[in-house]
């Protein structure tokens, strides 16, 4: 059977895995944006907790994406459902890039600009919303686009411990050495991976346009 | 003490230290006139830019007072006092997202003026630094010459019409022939606008040329309040290499013609 035959026969199983992995991912991408963000937002005022928050992070990156699935199984609320699982390991994998970049770019104001700003009587708050954020806003969009890509990437393992997505045509393809299955599950995760980064690209240069 | 109708601004035994626990303005005594022109001088690390930030409260003294319409900076709601004096830097500080409009317009919006009358003041103020509204006010900073950038600095500490006016090296970083027609510009400006100014600068020429009065600083003390032709005469031993710095200057431009 030829992969485009495949593709034809299976087409409900493909949309459903690919819905279902559009729903870890998007679910996680928000989590990880509401938090990630704000957290980036709090290093920039607290300095000196970036050691110890960005460190948790890196740590959190270099654990193997299927052994922190595992380790989270046995966790009482979590382990009841695979997704709700699936979508916190995803959240915590996205985070790194999403609060790095936010501290990255409100960091790299200049350093006059935030000067003139407070001299002229801008409130905390109001040097963020008005001067820091949009200035940032870049910076901050490039660091969800390399959370995104990592993340379609990384909820193909989700699969592992049930909780859906197209992963399951490549661990099935993987058991059944039969590389159409395989690759009914990477092609349309490549596709997805490469969609989001293009429109986040495209986001990304909008805002570098609009502050020339 | 002098009599404060007269005072715009008042250090009282002012101490400055870092975290560190640096020294950087040590007992320092300075009363700023109503409606003067006080120029900062003195050398790099001397203690002039500090000086201006306890103004504003960009720093907070660690000692001593420091008042403002005779009130103590430390009374003042720290916004309320930043929007009551204007603050030009070296850099300009630029919004680089914002407008020429916008960026000179900010202030007045926070404070809700209404918008007619924010177009009419953001017109007044870039007419008045010698830059056309029809011109420039859609440009944004990236698309201005170093000089215009300074003079769209200068609107935007003047939006709001403050009553004091806090200048860092505004001029410092532009080339010869702008920072002159600068210069000069703003002297006339001083004349029109009667606003009490502190200006900080490490040229002695520009401290003759644009000052009431010369506050002489040195490793965060002040040497001496000077006019400017009292400081020309002044034999004093802080004062020579300043004025034998400037003659210098002057001989050289005098033998080359």
């Amino acid at each position: 059977m030829s992969l485009r035959d495949f593709f034809v026969a299976h087409k409900s199983d493909v949309l459903k895995l690919a819905s279902e992995h559009l729903w870890l991912v998007g679910v996680s991408m928000l989590l990880a944006v509401a938090i990630g963000v704000p957290l980036g937002i709090l290093l920039s005022r607290r300095p000196g907790w970036k050691g110890l928050v960005l460190g948790a992070n890196n740590i959190m990156q270099t654990i193997p994406s299927l052994a922190l699935f595992g380790l989270l199984l046995p966790v009482p609320w979590l382990g009841a459902r695979a997704d709700r699982l699936a979508i916190l390991a995803l959240t915590l994998y996205a985070l790194l890039p999403v609060v790095r970049n936010t501290y990255t770019g409100i960091a790299g104001v200049d350093p006059p600009v935030r000067e003139a700003a407070l001299g002229m009587g801008l409130t905390s708050r109001q040097l963020l919303w008005y001067v820091e954020l949009p200035l940032a806003s870049n910076v901050i969009v490039a660091g969800i686009r390399t959370a995104t890509v990592i993340t379609v990437g990384v909820a193909t393992i989700a699969a592992a411990i049930g909780a859906g997505g197209l992963g399951e045509f490549i661990f099935r393809g993987l058991a059944m050495v039969d590389n159409n299955v395989i690759l009914a599950g990477a092609i349309p995760a490549a596709l997805m991976a490469l969609s989001a980064d293009l429109v986040l690209g495209l986001i990304q240069r909008t805002l570098v346009r609009v502050h020339h | 003490m002098s009599d404060s109708a007269g005072t715009a601004i008042e250090f009282v035994n002012v101490t400055y230290r870092t975290n560190g626990n640096r020294s950087l303005i040590s007992g320092l005594n300075l009363v700023v006139r109503r409606g003067e022109t006080l120029m900062l001088l003195g050398r790099s690390g001397s203690g002039k830019t500090t000086t201006l930030k306890l103004i504003n409260r960009l720093l907070d003294q660690s000692q001593g007072q420091v008042l403002v319409d005779g009130r103590s900076t430390v009374e003042w709601d720290v916004i309320r006092l930043r929007r009551h004096i204007g603050y030009a830097i070296q850099e300009a500080g630029l919004f680089p997202h914002y407008t020429v409009m916008d960026n000179v317009a900010l202030v007045p919006r926070l404070e809700r003026w209404d918008a007619g009358r924010i177009a009419a003041r953001v017109r007044e103020v870039l007419q008045l630094v010698g830059l056309p509204y029809d011109q420039f006010a859609e440009r944004y900073p990236d698309q201005l010459s170093g000089g215009q950038r300074q003079r769209v600095g200068l609107a935007r500490a003047l939006a709001a019409d403050p009553q004091i006016l806090l200048m860092d090296e505004p001029f410092g970083a532009l080339d010869p022939i702008t920072r002159a027609e600068l210069q000069h510009e703003f002297m006339q400006l001083r004349k029109t606008l009667s606003k009490t100014v502190v200006f900080v600068t490490h040229d002695v020429a520009e401290a003759l040329m644009l000052g009431d009065r010369i506050a002489l600083m040195d490793a965060g003390t002040l040497k001496g309040m000077f006019a400017p032709a009292e400081f020309l005469r002044s034999t004093d031993d802080f004062v020579q290499p300043y004025v034998n710095a400037f003659r210098a200057g002057q001989q050289i431009f005098n033998s080359g013609d």
